[in-house]
């Protein structure tokens, strides 16, 4: 041991796992994250993971968090070391006076350890090979028997894990019984051998309230089924294939015919991304409620059909689980890089909605409100999540449904409407909306058909290379764009404590950390009026709230600043008066990163007087 | 040439059929194509086919890519919705289509440059998946909109009007589409017209894949001494292995043919396909026969035609993937969204 202190704090650190990717580690992992919050302690997990099914190295975080900090936090304080590959950087990056937690069946030679840590061995080789001897059960049981020997070093209550278990594999008794007993044995070996409890200590708290745990992909896809969406296409891609998979899972749970047992859906594993934005442009075209979910690469190869969506006008819901680019890029890690790739996405003049989830729960949410706006807008929608939100538990708000709550399908004239003699242009914009009426195929024997095309076309839908009748779509589509503005949702503000001429616009994932770090700013005395942006195009107090600050922060997980460029360019905003604060080395941003960055920038505002200065 | 309006009046003596349609009703706009172009011999043999059938113009949807070819939608059946959609990926927007509403009648019209060059693999998956789809590929072996290039249905060793000879080997649509389980191949030449709309008529009532390769010189630029997709070229190569008639309903078979040379096909539907057989050993239930004869033949420089392959029981899409009979763009909030109480059950299974 040395003079460092041991770190000492109760329901606030941060445990990380390294393991071998393939090694079954990742269900004990999330096993110990939600016994923490059945401990009514909000926690934080994520994976950190390599392009890779098998061998490489992958970690799993847990911030442990009473004060409901969801965002990333940076910094170990335990590292439960399990990768002998990575043991150098893992030892390596444990806080001063944490701790290190590692199977010590094989002695290690004191030089691959700290002398500022408290290091931890249990034998858990040795435990495991002398209760079990099928391979496979020695590697899965190594996993709860850590658990377990955690479960007694942070003072967590073992029946909550127990009745996790026991949740986990109901029915299923032999399995529930041998996992519950390998828990014991590494508690029981703790307890037994080591001084327990740590420093870092778990005590239960009530701060979990009725928020729910789960995955943002799996919300998203499950907004897709609240949403009406039947048909799904897709091409799978890191990290954006859970949204198609869990599509799958909860449309098998929930739509099934009651009687005949039939699919009231239709999900296509595509060829590649092309086929998949062709199937959910032409089930659009044909009045199905259809989406894809893809990543960066993905986004690239259907530019030309996004296009078409949107000067032919056809609905399409794309969800966008961004990774850090460009090309193949850091495929298993998280960034907010396709901003500028989608809001312009295709060749022409073109631009499109996007809509920004801060969480699952508004994944969940703006998942469903796609399709209504899709079908409003007759165009393509981007649902911009990123792998922080995607493919992490979150913990997030229940999600909330209003039975009473009618699709908008937008406007389509129906047969009756033809046969009433309605006129129908299906460019013809009736009530300066910019939005035209269109039919679905099959409607009606004479009236209300049309042909659809990406080539210019007059209001009637009529081949047309003229000049002018060009224009005049272009400009309506202008004003469809406008139309849209009102219709997304809107930014949410937030005022400092005290008048401050310094506001922030942040949006996504950045969230959880941005609001951690205006309380860091706070008590560094730094008062900032935050503005999250949650669509483009942007709301109208997008620009009014640059216009009552003398300084905004932008703060966005890319490298080109890409929010900044996009409100820079449609808001005519001076760039001067954007400061870009990015964060893209692939983790996801933190507190400590934005309060430093901020804080110094906002140190250098600060004007001392001449003479105090030489005195 | 849109610009000139089809006049809408016609004959009152015009020849109706089932429906009380007349041909007229199955028309399109008038085509911009070049005078002589062999696609304009598949429009009308499409409306003939259309009409033969009595099927309501309005349940079809006619869907392309990009081409000569792919333009052709505008000239048909005016009443039905039509797409003309990116080049090479009719077949996906056409699977999409088909999934959102399984009542209409899909009609996939592409060209070689669509389906074998750049949206060759659309086509493949396409086929593979058992779309419910007629796919007609009018196939002249060169890119027509662009002024001459080969496309890769054309033959090695042909020449393209500016004189140069294709050294790249040819893609044939009709032995890929065998080979990826189509249920329904043929292959046609526009010049034939005799041929072709009962081909076309009974892919359209096959339930599955029906895959049609129509021969269709292209009259500006690959009709040449040396092209081998030329009027001339086919009419001499050309090598029908049948004959066919499409018998809907009940009406009994003409018994015009020799006993033994008419072979009756029933598809699911009732559709009775009657094939005059003209080569006596040709099985077009045999899949592997079929690939072996296509390729024999192409060996001596011959064009098969005729219906090629047919499995009458076929499955398509739909049925894989079994979804509910209602099209999925009929269904309401009632019968897709699982409701509150439901969203309460999965937040309590989340904490």
């Amino acid at each position: 041991m040395s003079v460092q202190s041991p770190i000492s704090s109760v329901n606030d650190f941060v445990v990380r796992f390294a393991n071998v990717n393939g090694s079954g580690s990742a269900s004990a992992n999330e096993l110990f994250a939600r016994s923490i919050l059945r401990h009514g302690v909000p926690v934080s997990p994520r994976n950190i993971f390599p392009s890779n099914i098998q061998g490489l190295p992958t970690w799993y975080e847990v911030r442990v968090t009473e004060d409901g900090h969801l965002g990333a936090r940076g910094g170990v304080d335990m590292m439960v070391a399990m990768n002998p590959q990575t043991w150098d950087k893992d030892v390596a990056s444990i806080e001063p006076g944490g701790y290190l937690f590692y199977d010590s069946t094989k002695p290690m030679p004191s030089s691959k350890f700290r002398d500022d840590i408290t290091v931890i061995g249990v034998p858990l080789t040795a435990i495991t090979n002398s209760t079990y001897s099928d391979p496979r059960q020695r590697q899965l049981f190594k996993n709860i028997i850590y658990l377990g020997a955690l479960c007694a070093l942070l003072d967590m209550d073992p029946k909550l894990v127990e009745q996790l278990i026991g949740e986990q594999y109901k029915g299923k008794e032999k399995l529930l019984s041998s996992n519950v007993h390998a828990l014991h044995l590494g508690r029981d070996w703790a307890l037994q051998n080591l001084k327990c409890p740590l420093g870092l200590r778990v005590r239960k708290a009530d701060k979990v309230g009725d928020r729910i745990f789960i995955e943002g992909n799996s919300a998203a896809a499950l907004g897709a089924v609240y949403g009406g969406a039947t048909v799904c296409a897709w091409y799978p891609i890191t990290p954006s294939s859970s949204v198609a998979e869990a599509f799958t899972s909860h449309c098998k749970k929930y739509r099934h015919d009651a009687e005949t047992g039939k699919a009231k859906y239709a999900i296509v594993q595509g060829e590649d991304e092309l086929a998949s934005i062709g199937i959910v442009i032409g089930a659009s075209w044909n009045g199905a409620r259809a989406f894809t979910a893809t990543s960066g690469p993905g986004i690239s190869l259907m530019t030309e059909f996004i296009g078409l969506s949107y000067f032919a006008e056809i609905p399409a819901v794309i969800m966008n689980i961004q990774r850090a680019g460009p090309s193949t890029g850091m495929p298993t890690r998280t960034q907010q890089c396709d901003v500028i790739a989608c809001a312009y996405a295709s060749h022409g003049d073109t631009k499109h909605v996007l809509l920004f989830p801060e969480d699952p729960a508004e994944a969940f949410e703006f998942a469903a409100h796609a399709f209504d706006l899709a079908e409003r807008l007759q165009t393509t929608i981007f649902l911009m999540l990123d792998l922080d939100i995607g493919m992490n538990h979150r913990l997030c708000r229940p999600l909330k449904w209003d039975d009473a709550r009618q699709y908008d399908r937008g406007k389509v004239m129906t047969a009756e409407m033809l046969e009433e003699g309605r006129d129908f242009g299906r460019y013809l914009d009736v009530d300066g909306d910019g939005i035209p009426f269109r039919t679905y195929p099959g409607t009606h024997p004479t009236k209300g058909s049309y042909f659809t095309r990406g080539t210019s076309r007059d209001r009637y839908a009529r081949y047309s290379e003229e000049g002018a009748v060009y224009a005049d779509n272009m400009q309506r589509l202008v004003r469809k764009f406008e139309t849209a503005q009102d219709m997304v949702p809107r930014p949410l503000q937030a005022n400092a404590a005290k008048p401050t001429k310094y506001g922030v616009i942040y949006f996504g994932s950045t969230s959880p950390a941005m609001d951690e770090a205006i309380g860091i700013l706070e008590a560094r005395g730094h008062q900032l009026d935050r503005l999250r942006i949650r669509a483009f195009p942007f709301h109208s107090s997008v620009a009014s709230f640059i216009a009552d600050h003398d300084f905004v922060y932008v703060v966005e997980q890319n490298r080109d600043a890409q929010l900044r460029q996009l409100i820079v360019n449609e808001n005519g905003i001076d760039p001067v008066r954007l400061v870009p604060i990015l964060h893209y080395d692939g983790t996801p941003i933190t507190a400590r990163f934005i309060a430093n960055s901020i804080g110094d920038h906002q140190d250098h505002l600060k004007v001392t007087p001449l003479r105090k200065a030489v005195s | 040439m849109t610009y000139i309006a089809k006049p809408k009046f016609h004959h009152p003596g015009l020849r109706k059929n089932e429906l009380g349609y007349t041909h007229r009703d199955y028309e399109g706009k008038i085509s911009t194509l070049c005078a002589g172009c062999g696609h304009d011999s598949i429009t009308a043999s499409i409306i003939e086919a259309c009409y033969e059938l009595s099927i309501e113009p309005h349940r079809v949807a006619k869907i392309s890519g990009i081409g000569c070819s792919s333009k052709t939608p505008d000239y048909f059946l005016g009443n039905s919705h039509g797409f003309n959609s990116v080049h090479g990926r009719m077949p996906s927007v056409l699977t999409g289509a088909n999934l959102a509403n399984r009542d209409l009648i899909y009609l996939g019209v592409s060209g070689d440059g669509d389906s074998a060059s750049i949206g060759f693999g659309q086509f493949a998956h396409s086929i593979r998946r058992g779309v419910n789809m007629t796919y007609i590929v009018e196939n002249n072996g060169v890119y027509g909109l662009t002024k001459g290039q080969f496309s890769a249905t054309a033959d090695r060793g042909s020449k393209s009007k500016k004189g140069v000879t294709n050294t790249d080997n040819a893609i044939d649509l009709v032995a890929i589409a065998l080979q990826l389980g189509a249920t329904f191949v043929a292959r046609s030449f526009s010049g034939d017209k005799t041929q072709l709309v009962p081909l076309i008529a009974a892919a359209i009532r096959h339930k599955g894949a029906s895959f049609i390769d129509v021969i269709s010189p292209c009259i500006a630029f690959n009709n040449h001494a040396g092209s081998t997709k030329s009027f001339d070229y086919v009419r001499e190569h050309n090598d029908a292995v049948n004959r066919l008639d499409v018998l809907v309903g009940r009406e009994p078979i003409s018994v015009d043919y020799a006993p033994g040379t008419v072979q009756v096909v029933e598809q699911h539907d009732g559709t009775r396909l009657a094939l005059r057989k003209l080569d006596a050993d040709y099985d077009p239930h045999d899949r592997l026969g079929a690939q072996t004869f296509l390729q024999k033949h192409a060996a001596k420089g011959q064009i098969v035609t005729g219906l090629l392959y047919v499995d009458p029981e076929a499955e398509d899409l739909h049925t894989h993937l079994d979804t509910v009979e209602t099209p999925l763009n009929a269904l309401d909030e009632k019968a897709l969204c699982p409701g509150s109480a439901v969203l309460d059950k999965i937040n309590a299974s989340l904490r």
